[in-house]
């Protein structure tokens, strides 16, 4: 699914990333630990986290994720927004918990990191 | 004589810059037009190493030295050392604090995902004496997967 089709179906905010809206995603993961997100395949992945810090944005950057969701309606700092504007790694705000945003996804057909449903 | 040999500078418990060497590194390497799931592995080799000195480690430096055959990584921080380096590699095992899991690290996977992810992996700590990591991956040949 697109990045676009993942922002309405968490009913969620578009933080940064306008240009990449049509950019396509199949796998998700949902990790507030990087190193689980480091250990996994996450390369165009959308990861789903509670973190908000700079090392969200320098752990998709190693590990090439496609985007980023915090979930919990959480609002990174100015300086997180500026790293991902910066990198081109767009940023989604959903308003729901960990669990309903990966179950609303997981019901659009997204897999894990690792392919499964 | 190396195609690349470059240091940076890593500062112990400062969290905001934590990951910027492995970051300069990937970039480094990306210029370069190697694989790019080469440079990942890289990437998360040097990204996982550099957050251990910065989490447990005294000011330190990540080195990467490219040959023809080969990228070495080497990471050296004069702090107190891996007491246990058998125990620290075990997948889980972890001595962080709070403070590094609000920073989401601590899972106990950085050295686990260090061997993973690298050819091969050599580490030295004698008590007190600081840490040296070292790790290498070879280039594989044109055509070849890695």
């Amino acid at each position: 699914m697109t990045l676009s089709e993942i922002v309405k179906a968490l009913d969620a905010t578009l933080l940064t990333g306008e240009d990449k809206l049509d950019k396509n995603i199949t796998r998700c993961g949902a990790s507030d630990l990087m190193s689980d997100v480091l250990a996994a395949v996450s390369e165009d992945c959308v990861l789903l986290t509670g973190l908000t810090t700079v090392q969200v944005i320098r752990t998709a950057m190693v590990a090439g994720v496609g985007a980023v969701v915090f979930v919990r309606k959480k609002q990174p700092p100015q300086q997180v927004l500026d790293m991902a504007t910066e990198q081109g790694i767009p940023l989604i705000s959903s308003p729901y918990s960990m669990f309903v945003s990966c179950g609303r996804l997981h019901a659009c057909n997204l897999t894990g990191l690792d392919g499964k449903r | 004589m190396p195609r690349l040999k470059k240091s940076f500078h890593i500062k112990a418990r400062d969290f905001i810059r934590a990951g910027e060497a492995s970051i300069n590194v990937q970039n480094l390497l990306k210029s370069m037009d190697f694989d790019p799931r080469l440079i990942r592995r890289v990437a998360i080799c040097g990204y996982e190493s550099e957050m251990n000195v910065v989490m447990h480690g005294g000011d330190g430096t990540l080195s990467i030295e490219v040959d023809e055959q080969k990228l070495v990584l080497e990471i050296i921080d004069d702090g107190p050392g891996i007491e246990d380096i058998e125990l620290a590699m075990q997948a889980g095992y972890s001595t962080a604090n709070d403070d590094h899991r609000e920073m989401g690290f601590g899972a106990g996977m950085g050295l686990p995902n260090m061997k993973k992810n690298s050819d091969h992996i050599q580490i030295e700590s004698p008590k007190n004496q600081g840490t040296a990591v070292r790790m290498v991956f070879f280039i594989p040949e044109k055509g070849k997967t890695n």
